[in-house]
């Protein structure tokens, strides 16, 4: 049998607010426990939430970058259930009434073609503290700096049909985060949670089959396993004449399994009724026009500009718009030398690799983009040649200069392409290799063409790099074969 | 000194006649000798009350002080007060002490009160009697046999027997109306959003509001000048200007459209009090107002739309007390599910307890529409109701309640308590303003009428009782105890 496998995912994004959704606390990660947890936090007797209107902009900002629609009034509720790390005893959530409505988002697949993914909805809501289980001797702490955290719940239609599709819908949604500057998108730290929702059918079949929930999945290959395995179990299930229940499940990243955490029945009863300490958040036109003007050009928008205006394949175009970062210090690069595909091929090539081996992120590279622009541009003129300017390159990544220029000069790496230099250089080599001349004369011309390399070799040997290699290449031929 | 009203006290300390250490020691030592009969305290603040009157006295000297520098005052036990015990009348809450002042405990101290200590109240609110109460009932000074009305009871009893001048309480269905009119004292629900809750623990939060309770309606006007205003912290509190109450105290009456619903005067009413309430509304005819029937026809769906919402809400805003973080924990948790029922099983009351299960059903899957959802339309149908009553008269008056206070332990059935409410619980789904004045007395107990605005109509709330407190002297009677006890 042929199975098809669909997938929805709801993504927890944390809103880089300084302040919580509804108190003045700090937002800041890493403190002390308990220390950025203020009366409201705590869920004290009397207080009461008011709400953070950043995290409000930063939503419907969300929402117009995948054009969703903006519902004019939203409307919080309490999500009711008992859990140490809750201290009001229901999470502020947004059940009936979302604040972002339905959108899409396009995603890139590697055979070069993209697909839309459907936005059911996107809803503020408050994050819970944190249950510390070891340390604490059989006992459990409480950390609540975390608690009242802004997140932003962006809920798909079931609309993916395979475990790469929804990393890819994942790394979409954390482009379009981290472009509009609305989360930090610090998976590590938790700043982007996933539940991912999985169910096969036998290919054909219109019918959905019974989904499994799996929570908390933190990495964007956590995904793609945590599905694999999934889809496994649902299919080797059904096979052996079983069947799905729905249940929500834990992935388990060490064994790359995932594990039943409750069933539908025992799941809570979660009593959603509209929040009374909170009003209506109405929005108008005027308001979403102004959001609508600010916000920057986003990674779709980038990708179709890169392709089309600057003539860059999908490919490239994909991967230098996935992060705002990488975009801004490619057209950073292109401003100052002018070529979209040497700008790209550098970027991609000799710097992504540096950067991959010293684990640094773009943001953080010791070569500024300014100075590889620079570097583009003198091969671009035969300043230098492609050799040269991989060690600038390295000059500039260790530090060694402050600008390409600087380093060629101080290197001496400056392209020779005096004709009468380079014959020089010729000349020397050639009589002192009386065998090799004689080799080269002895042998069948066909065979020639190899044998130049050598002397090829030798001059750029003589001129530490800096000849320009087609010329060397072309009056060489021309002195030896005149020795025939 | 007992014998008068907040707004004589605060003048007599103005002229420099009284000090307010002489008033507070008066009064704390009125609440110790006579306190204990009532239990209209759970805490006496009486060292931060003298330190607080001193520092009054000096702003008096220096020139600092405001009209209410330096007037004690008690507060309900409802509302958070810094470093002192916040008990809402429960277990649960018996070992709290707040570590913040509600925004009107800010105001009122930023205006120069002195806070003599926390009044009793039925547990979390709930409740008509005072009977619900932790730290056991409330006696009425009227009659120590008889309630003091609830929820605020402990604030109207300590006001009426002469144990502070004014004090703060709460009113989610009644509970400052009909606790005024049980005790014979003048008690003003403000317009929901008028006052911050900020501070307040909340009951039902759509509902709960916070508002002055004293001998007349001058004195609550005072009040409420400090009380009102808008607060960042509270999102439900308006930002609305607000006027100064005392300045239209005395405008004439006389064109004033007064309706009467007939709703209120139907069955169920105590004859007594219907003589009382058509009496004192004769009083304004010789005013110069007019007076007219009005009907508000959803009323008979007020107590059961009330007792949907009011527990839902709760139920929530109660689920904060899980033995976790502060107030009640039981003993020797066996694990987490133990720690929560145990806790809340013996932390909370019974009325409690069972406002929280009615809340938890009717917000449960299946149940939410047939009850939660209906309610909140009837919620809408009966504040249109009011709109349409206030096109065609200015105020409406009726019986703060259909009885005088009953007697301690009467009312064995929770629905027979909840039935007491009958007038008063439609106005807080309205969100409309409304107030108690002393009107009359049946078997020596007193008789409350209410008067009802329109929203935000305080200030003529306060106008219309006000008048009739020029012309009549209920609210100037006291019971014998208040005398006895001098």
């Amino acid at each position: 049998m042929q199975w098809e496998t669909v997938i929805g995912l709801e993504v927890h994004v944390q809103l880089a607010t300084h302040s919580k959704i509804f108190s003045g606390a700090s937002t800041a990660f890493g403190a002390e426990p308990n220390s950025q947890a203020c009366a409201v936090d705590l869920g004290l007797p009397g207080v009461l939430p008011v709400l953070n209107e950043q995290a409000v902009a930063m939503a419907v900002q969300f929402g117009l970058a995948v054009h969703a629609d903006i519902p004019e009034v939203s409307v919080f509720d309490r999500k009711n259930y008992f859990y140490p790390d809750l201290p009001k005893g229901y999470q502020t959530s947004q059940m009936y009434h979302p604040i972002v409505g339905p959108g899409e988002v396009e995603i890139a697949l590697d055979d070069d073609t993209t697909k839309r993914i459907r936005i059911h909805h996107a809803h503020l809501e408050e994050d819970a503290g944190k249950s510390l289980h070891e340390d604490f001797h059989g006992m459990t702490g409480i950390d609540l700096n975390r608690a009242g955290t802004p997140l932003l719940e962006i809920v798909s239609e079931p609309d993916m049909r395979s475990a790469k599709e929804a990393a890819a819908y994942l790394k979409a949604i954390h482009s379009i985060v981290t472009y509009l500057g609305i989360s930090d998108g610090n998976m590590a730290e938790g700043s982007m949670r996933c539940d991912v929702n999985v169910s096969v059918r036998p290919k054909g079949q219109e019918a959905f089959g019974t989904r499994a929930e799996i929570k908390n999945v933190n990495s964007f290959r956590f995904v793609e396993k945590a599905i694999a395995f999934e889809v496994e179990r649902q299919i080797e299930l059904i096979e052996d004449g079983g069947k799905v229940v729905q249940e929500t499940r834990l992935f388990d990243p060490e064994r790359d399994e995932t594990r039943s955490m409750r069933t539908k029945e025992e799941a809570n009863d979660y009593r959603y009724f509209p929040c009374p300490d909170l009003l209506p958040v109405v929005l108008d036109q005027a308001y979403l026009d102004h959001l609508r003007s600010q916000l920057p050009e986003l990674p779709a928008e980038k990708r179709e500009r890169f392709q089309q205006a600057l003539g860059l394949s999908a490919y490239d175009a994909s991967v230098l718009s996935a992060s705002r970062d990488m975009a801004e210090y490619f057209e950073a690069v292109h401003r100052v030398c002018g070529d979209a595909k040497q700008a790209a091929n550098w970027v991609q090539g000799e710097l992504s690799g540096a950067l991959n081996r010293e684990n640094l992120s773009i943001a953080n590279s010791p070569v500024s983009a300014n100075q590889l622009g620079e570097l583009v541009q003198r091969v671009l003129d035969d300043t230098i040649n492609g050799k040269a300017a991989k060690q600038v390159f390295q000059a500039l990544w260790h530090g060694e200069g402050t600008s390409a220029d600087a380093i060629i000069e101080a290197k001496g790496l400056k392209q020779v392409t005096d004709t009468g230099a380079i014959e020089a250089m010729i000349d020397q080599v050639i009589a002192d290799s009386p065998a090799q001349v004689a080799q080269y004369c002895d042998a069948e011309p066909e065979k020639r063409g190899k044998m130049i390399g050598y002397f090829v070799g030798q001059v750029m040997k003589a001129s530490r790099g800096t000849a320009n290699p087609q010329q060397v290449n072309g009056l060489l031929k021309e002195k030896l074969d005149a020795l025939l | 000194m007992h014998d008068k009203t907040l707004t004589q006290l605060a003048k007599a300390l103005g002229s420099g006649e009284l000090s307010s250490r002489e008033l507070t020691e008066h009064y704390l030592q009125r609440i110790q000798q006579s306190g204990a009969i009532l239990n209209s305290f759970i805490t006496v603040t009486a060292d931060q009350a003298l330190e607080r009157a001193d520092a009054a006295d000096q702003a008096r000297a220096k020139g600092t002080a405001s009209l209410l520098t330096g007037v004690p005052l008690a507060l309900k036990d409802i509302f958070c007060t810094q470093g002192i015990k916040t008990s809402c009348g429960s277990r649960m809450l018996d070992n709290f002490d707040a570590p913040y002042d509600a925004t009107v405990v800010e105001k009122l101290k930023t205006a120069g009160t002195v806070t003599l200590g926390k009044t009793n109240m039925d547990e979390f609110a709930m409740g008509s009697s005072n009977e619900n109460s932790y730290y056991g009932p409330v006696k009425n000074p009227w009659d120590l046999t008889a309630v003091p009305g609830g929820s605020s009871g402990g604030s109207a009893a300590a006001v009426a027997a002469g144990l502070t001048p004014a004090a703060l309480g709460t009113d989610t269905g009644g509970s400052i109306r009909q606790p005024a009119a049980f005790c014979g004292i003048t008690g003003l629900k403000p317009t929901y959003g008028r006052v911050s809750r900020y501070g307040m623990i909340a009951y039902a939060s759509s509902l709960d509001q916070a508002g002055p309770m004293a001998r007349s309606a001058e004195d609550c006007a005072h009040l409420l000048n400090v009380m009102a205003g808008h607060d960042v912290r509270d999102s439900t509190c308006v930002a609305r200007g607000v006027p100064d109450y005392a300045e239209t105290l005395n405008a004439p009456l006389s064109g004033l459209k007064i309706g009467l619903p007939i709703e209120y005067f139907g069955e169920g009413l105590d004859p007594e009090v219907e003589k009382a309430v058509r009496e004192a509304v004769s009083v304004y005819e010789s005013l110069g107002a007019t007076v007219r029937d009005v009907s508000l026809p959803h009323t008979h769906y007020a107590i059961p739309a009330y007792y949907v919402i009011a527990p839902a809400e709760a139920s929530s805003n109660l689920s904060r007390f899980d033995g976790v973080r502060f107030g009640y924990r039981c003993d020797d948790p066996s694990d987490l599910i133990d720690l929560y029922k145990r806790s809340r099983a013996e932390g909370f009351g019974d009325e409690v307890q069972r406002r929280i299960l009615i809340g938890t059903h009717t917000l449960s899957e299946g149940f939410f529409d047939a009850y939660y959802t209906k309610a909140q339309k009837v919620r809408r149908l009966i504040r249109q109701d009011f709109l349409d009553a206030f096109e065609d008269v200015d105020v409406l008056m009726g019986p703060a309640s259909p009885t005088p206070a009953f007697d301690l332990g009467a009312k064995k059935d929770p629905v027979s308590m909840y039935l007491q409410d009958i007038y008063t619980i439609a106005v807080n789904l309205a969100g409309i303003p409304g107030i108690s004045v002393p009107a009359g007395f049946a078997g020596g107990r007193p008789i409350g009428l209410q008067i009802l605005g329109t929203h935000f109509a305080e200030a003529q709330l306060l106008n219309v009782a006000h008048q009739f407190q020029q012309t009549t002297d209920w609210h100037l009677q006291r019971p014998d105890f208040a005398e006895e006890s001098a």
